[in-house]
């Protein structure tokens, strides 16, 4: 067994193989040149240090026999002989191949671009914190997730942040407009301005030029404008990709043999009954395990839906499913000013719930509501508001 | 020897669920099952330092709010990624209606 990209999905999926059984060969490729750390805390660094959190150790990749190889990216596939090349020349063969190539940054598409740094790689982190120890003002670019949580972590070191955003809000893509504002009014209670509605007509070293002419200072300039799926390997063997490298709901891609999750994957979904691709840390484990498990003999669907947090000053957001602005809201108010929107299809079923509080307080209620989601439930409304009724009564009826 | 810590009221914990316990600078989590027994582990969550008794509990596993790590809280045993070390346990101890956790 072969998985290429050793990320969150790899790596996942490597241990994975060992807890379905399998005794046979296990080699996990990576291009970094680490051992595969999480991204999730690059951007939530604890006490202003970027520390490296190992998904897993030296000592456990040895325990579980899997032959981790960094620093070394897969550079072809020849799915005729059943093999991957690798950069330093050397052939590995497989009986079956796992793509875990996960996303590359976009690039700022715009006369200077290579000015403003990205954000993906411990590398990108460190470059960007040790750049926030001298700096004074950063411009970020985007306002989506990543971009909001490195302008709280820029806040919490006392960096003056302007965030300028093409769309005329914030975390268009991936949270409802309710939850965006309680956001965006935390980030500006925290002193952060923000430039909705324009977008960029060139960067400079220490400046940004706005569309409608004005000119941002700042001598750390970020852009974190989405990402884009590493799709490039799986074109060189023939995959068929679009929005991502194209599986069936086995996460099979349409070359035998060789399968495809996490965020370069997009799959085809049985809840949403059309293909899907997600961004987040858990669907990465938990495709990189479903794809695992196939890849040994198992047939089993992936139909779990995403879940994903953001932590932003003391607040934690979570959401569940894919809320959408065609839904209807129903809304509970928690204890604290913590809140949960249920978005319900037009027939009454649960399609996704999101929520945020201080700290984990949403937590709880939001798995509940993935159970319910997941279960294909229509909860009555009345009870979804009601703050005494316990959503776990409402999952066992 | 152990040193039994009157922690809660029985009724303080509702069935299937989990309250946090903070004893001498240490955090603890109390759990009562589905059959009404209690549990007791260590407070946070071995992968980052994360109250458990703000997750969900659903039959014998309490499941980490920050990233759904999950352990069987009757042993402290690790179940799912990202938690891969497992939880201390304590003993527990019902007089009355009060629960007693042994420490030490
Ligand atoms: C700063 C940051 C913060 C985040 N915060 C959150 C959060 O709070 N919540 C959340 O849900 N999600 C968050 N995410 C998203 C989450 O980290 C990703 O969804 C997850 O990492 C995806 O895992 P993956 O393994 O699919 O892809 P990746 O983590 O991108 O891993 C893919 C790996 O494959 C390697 N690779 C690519 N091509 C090759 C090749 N040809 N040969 C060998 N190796 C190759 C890459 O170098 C990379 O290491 C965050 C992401 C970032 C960057
Ligand atoms: S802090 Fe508990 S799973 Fe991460």
């Amino acid at each position: 067994m072969v998985i290429v990209g050793a990320g969150e999905c790899g790596t996942r999926a490597a241990f994975a193989l060992r807890e379905a059984g399998y005794e046979g060969s296990v080699t996990l490729v990576g291009k970094e040149p680490h051992l595969p750390y999480e991204r999730p805390p690059l951007s939530k660094p604890s006490n202003g240090k970027v520390t490296p959190k190992l998904i897993a150790n030296e000592e456990r990749f040895v325990e579980a026999d899997i032959t981790l190889l960094t620093d070394d990216p897969v550079t072809s596939i020849d799915a005729e002989a059943m093999s991957v090349r690798l950069q330093s020349g050397r052939t590995i063969p497989y009986a079956k191949l796992l793509l875990a190539t996960g996303t590359q940054p976009r690039a700022l598409p715009v006369e200077g671009g290579e000015h403003a740094v990205t954000f993906r790689t411990l590398e990108d982190a460190r470059a960007i914190f040790k750049a926030a120890e001298t700096a004074d003002r950063a411009v970020l670019i985007g306002a989506g997730l990543i971009g909001l949580e490195l302008a709280s972590a820029l806040r919490d070191r006392d960096i003056g942040v302007t965030v300028v955003e093409v769309a005329d809000r914030a975390l268009g893509r991936a949270v409802p407009a309710e939850l965006a504002e309680i956001i965006v009014a935390k980030h500006r209670d925290k002193g952060v301005t923000f430039r909705f509605g324009t977008g960029i007509d060139k960067v400079e070293p220490s400046s940004v030029t706005l569309t409608d002419g004005t000119k941002v200072e700042g001598d750390l300039i970020i852009a974190a404008i989405g990402v884009i799926p590493d799709t490039a390997l799986a074109e060189t063997a023939g995959l068929e990709v679009g929005n991502g490298i194209k599986v069936d709901d086995r996460l099979r891609t349409s070359v035998p043999d060789i399968f495809a999750a996490g965020d370069c994957a997009s799959a085809l979904h049985p809840f949403y009954g059309k293909h899907m691709r997600f961004e987040s840390w858990r669907n990465a484990q938990d495709q990189g395990e479903a794809a695992a498990r196939n890849m040994v003999g198992g047939d089993n669907a992936f139909a779990r839906v995403p879940w994903f947090w953001s932590d932003q000053y003391d607040l934690g957001l979570q959401i569940t499913g894919m809320p959408d602005p065609s839904h209807r809201v129903i809304t509970r108010q928690l204890p604290n000013n913590a809140r949960l929107l249920f978005h319900l299809a037009d027939d009454g079923r649960l399609m996704a719930t999101s929520g945020i509080g201080t700290g984990n307080a949403v937590a709880k209620d939001i798995r509940l509501a993935e159970m319910l989601i997941e279960k294909g439930l229509s909860p009555d409304a009345d009870a979804l508001s009601d703050t005494s009724v316990n959503l776990k009564k409402l999952l066992r009826g | 020897m152990t040193n039994w810590i009157d922690a809660c009221a029985k009724d303080d914990i509702d069935e299937e669920d989990v309250i946090r316990f903070d004893h001498d600078g240490k955090t603890y989590a109390i759990y009562r099952s589905p059959d009404d027994e209690f549990f007791c582990t260590d407070g946070l969550c071995t992968h980052e330092q994360v109250h458990l008794a703000d997750g969900l509990v659903m039959d014998y596993v309490i499941e980490c709010p920050k990233h759904n790590g999950q352990f069987d809280y009757r042993n402290g045993e690790a179940k799912r990624a990202p938690v891969c070390n497992h939880l201390g346990t304590y003993q527990t101890r019902i007089e009355g209606d009060r629960v007693l956790i042994g420490l030490g």
